[in-house]
């Protein structure tokens, strides 16, 4: 049930302790949980419940204090930090909440970014790539814009595109709509869910309900701690993950 | 990332701040274009005192009059002139390594012909004179070996004297009179120039030095003994072997100090571009000091650059940049701006030396090696000053860039 090719990614009892001064901050206290691929999951949780923390750290940009962290048949959490980079360069794609795009780079550059640090040696005609990404995301004619001739809505859909251009593993997104309106949230979510639906494994790190409800599963976490874990959503073809309890279905839509 | 890649990156962000990048370079540009202007006229001076020393004539081998030291007062260099025309045709017969000498005598006189008349020097000296001063002729001839053993009333005229007597003729055949006796002119001599210290080389006029002792001046001290070998490796062999044979000409015992000096050429050329290499490098040092200020332009703009560009950083980062590309990236731009800098102050310092030149008249010479070593300068300039903040960015935690406002 639980086979290798089966998840995406697994931690196993992850803790993050914080030393500041004399006092410790314990941010995670043993989190375990898997997505297995092809899921779209959000992590939800009030400030300072730990998922920057935990964002963090399965972006591969922060080390964990304790326990495993299992990313795309790789074990994560010992890695030197050069091995660290080269991992967010194939197998993770970032978008982040106040998208980082390069300013007055045009968005095709920013898009390349991420292949022109590619190591693993694979032959690509970079610009073509970019381009199809940018294409993907519906930006096929805005390739020569800079960030500042973009709406927010477009810099984050550049942002995405610069996220999958490698063909990551996993996508990860921190807060995706928090600097946008709420009509382009909608719009940004529905490309998430499009790309969902043409398989890509997706996290949300959101604090926003609407946007934890387009995932199938959505993961709370309290204090450092994952207090729920449920599906809310029915997918046909993945298993459901061995630790919720008891998986509840939700109605998904139409609570706006 | 390949380097053409991370070129076109650092030029990218070098070009999104031109105003700056501008200002930046201006140190350097300052910098290189000073030390190329500064070489240039230190390797000119040398070119100029070189191109005396070779003017004076090639491999010459000068003996002079020693000093006399009488009862414990030395009378200083020339004071006792021992030297006759003898020693130079000993020398003539018996050296085998040197293969032109003269004796030369001078006497100060009025000269009349031609257009009038000039006070000038008369310089005896033989045959051999010419091929030591490596000088050539405008018109006619030198005098041969024949003419000066029958001591002929014959003279070669220097530039000068013919253009003050017989501007724009060939006098050859003319004569002038010299101390009331009449000297046919049989050559005038190419233009030569000054000397290092300003004398008119051509101000004179030569004639067979036994005419000048017998019919002349009627010395028969000479002041000094010019030689010359085939070539400068032969020098040193015949410093030695002409210092042995004008010791025996003169009956010194082995006790005895010599009567006359023997130096040469090089010595002298040696000497003269000893003291021009330190002039120069002087001045390659003091320009230096304003590469170095330009660096540390550079390091402080890098420095802010950093800073400022902290969040491009973390993005990087985060999609997956080493630090050492963050390094390299960062390193790439100050060596291309400092380059760049360096190729502008080159082009700048080129004009400048130019222009220095023909305003003041100075021989400016800017050497292939000076624009390599200036520009390898700058981009080692480039190298050492943008490590530290190239490090800087490279250690950045990428969580932490992320977050920088």
């Amino acid at each position: 049930m639980d086979g290798q090719q089966d998840f995406v990614m697994r931690t196993r009892g992850l803790r993050k302790t914080y030393v500041m001064g004399k006092t410790k901050v314990h941010a995670l206290q043993g989190v375990d949980f898997t997505v297995h691929r092809g899921e779209m999951i959000a992590i939800v949780g009030a400030s300072g419940s730990g998922k920057s923390t935990l964002m963090n750290i399965i972006g591969c940009l922060d080390y964990p204090t304790g326990g495993t962290y299992q990313l795309d048949g790789v074990q994560v959490e010992s890695m030197g930090r050069n091995k660290l980079a080269d991992i967010r360069n194939q197998k993770i794609g970032f978008v982040f909440q106040g998208f980082n795009l390069l300013a007055r780079t045009s968005a095709l550059e920013n898009v390349e970014l991420p292949l022109l640090y590619d190591r693993s040696g694979r032959k690509m005609k970079i610009r073509d790539k970019a381009r199809e990404a940018l294409e993907r995301v519906g930006l096929g004619d805005r390739t020569n814009h800079e960030p500042n001739e973009l709406s927010g809505g477009q810099q984050q859909r550049v942002a995405i595109a610069r996220a999958l251009v490698s063909s990551p593993a996993i996508l990860l997104a921190d807060e995706p709509t928090g600097n946008l309106d709420s009509q382009t949230s909608v719009e940004v979510m529905a490309l998430f869910q499009e790309l969902h639906r043409q398989g890509m494994t997706i996290l949300v790190v959101t604090h926003e309900k609407d946007v934890a409800q387009c995932a199938e599963r959505i993961i709370e976490l309290r204090d450092g701690r994952i207090i729920r874990n449920e599906l809310v959503r029915d997918r046909r073809d993945a298993a459901l993950d061995p630790v919720p309890a008891n998986p509840v279905l939700q109605q998904p839509a139409g609570r706006a | 990332m390949k380097s053409s890649t991370l070129i076109k990156v650092a030029s990218q962000s070098i070009l999104k701040n031109k105003m700056r990048t501008l200002l930046t370079m201006l140190g350097i540009v300052i910098g290189v274009g000073a030390v190329i202007v500064m070489v240039a006229i230190g390797q000119g001076a040398q070119s100029q005192i070189q191109d005396q020393i070779n003017n004076l004539g090639t491999n010459m081998i000068v003996i002079t009059p020693g000093s006399s030291n009488q009862g414990g007062v030395n009378r200083g260099a020339q004071s006792y002139n021992r030297l006759t025309a003898k020693d130079a045709e000993k020398i003539k017969r018996e050296s085998l390594v040197v293969s032109a000498v003269s004796p030369v005598v001078f006497s100060r006189t009025q000269v009349i012909g031609g257009q009038g008349n000039w006070r000038t020097t008369i310089n005896g000296v033989s045959t051999d004179y010419q091929i030591i001063r490596n000088w050539d002729l405008k018109y006619g001839r030198f005098f041969d070996q024949a003419e000066q053993r029958q001591m002929r009333r014959i003279a070669v005229l220097g530039h000068t004297v013919w253009e003050n007597l017989y501007p724009g003729q060939d006098p050859v055949g003319q004569s002038v009179q010299i101390r009331n006796v009449p000297v046919v002119i049989v050559g005038v001599l190419e233009k030569k120039g000054q000397t290092a210290n300003g004398t008119d080389q051509d101000d004179v006029i030569f004639a067979p030095y036994t005419t000048v002792q017998t019919r002349l001046s009627g010395w028969s001290r000479i002041f000094q003994i010019l030689a010359s070998t085939p070539s400068t490796r032969d020098i040193p062999e015949a410093q030695a072997e002409l210092t042995a044979i004008m010791r025996e000409a003169h009956g010194l015992s082995r006790w005895e100090e010599d009567d006359f000096t023997v130096r040469n050429q090089n010595d002298l050329a040696e000497a003269a571009q000893g003291t021009t290499q330190i002039m120069t490098w002087l001045l390659a040092a003091i320009a230096s000091i304003s590469l170095l200020v330009g660096g540390i332009g550079i390091m402080n703009i890098m420095l802010v650059s950093v800073t400022e560009r902290t969040r491009e950083i973390g993005i990087r980062m985060a999609i997956g940049a080493r630090g050492r590309d963050v390094l390299t990236q960062f390193l790439v731009e100050s060596i291309v701006m400092s380059v760049l800098g360096g190729m502008i102050g080159v082009g700048i310092g080129f004009i400048s030396s130019n222009v220095l030149g023909q305003v003041t008249g100075w021989n400016t010479v800017v050497s292939p090696t000076t624009i390599m070593i200036a520009l390898g300068f700058s981009a080692a300039v480039g190298i050492f000053f943008g490590f530290y903040p190239a490090r800087k960015a490279s250690s950045l935690n990428p969580i932490d860039a992320l977050r920088y406002e």
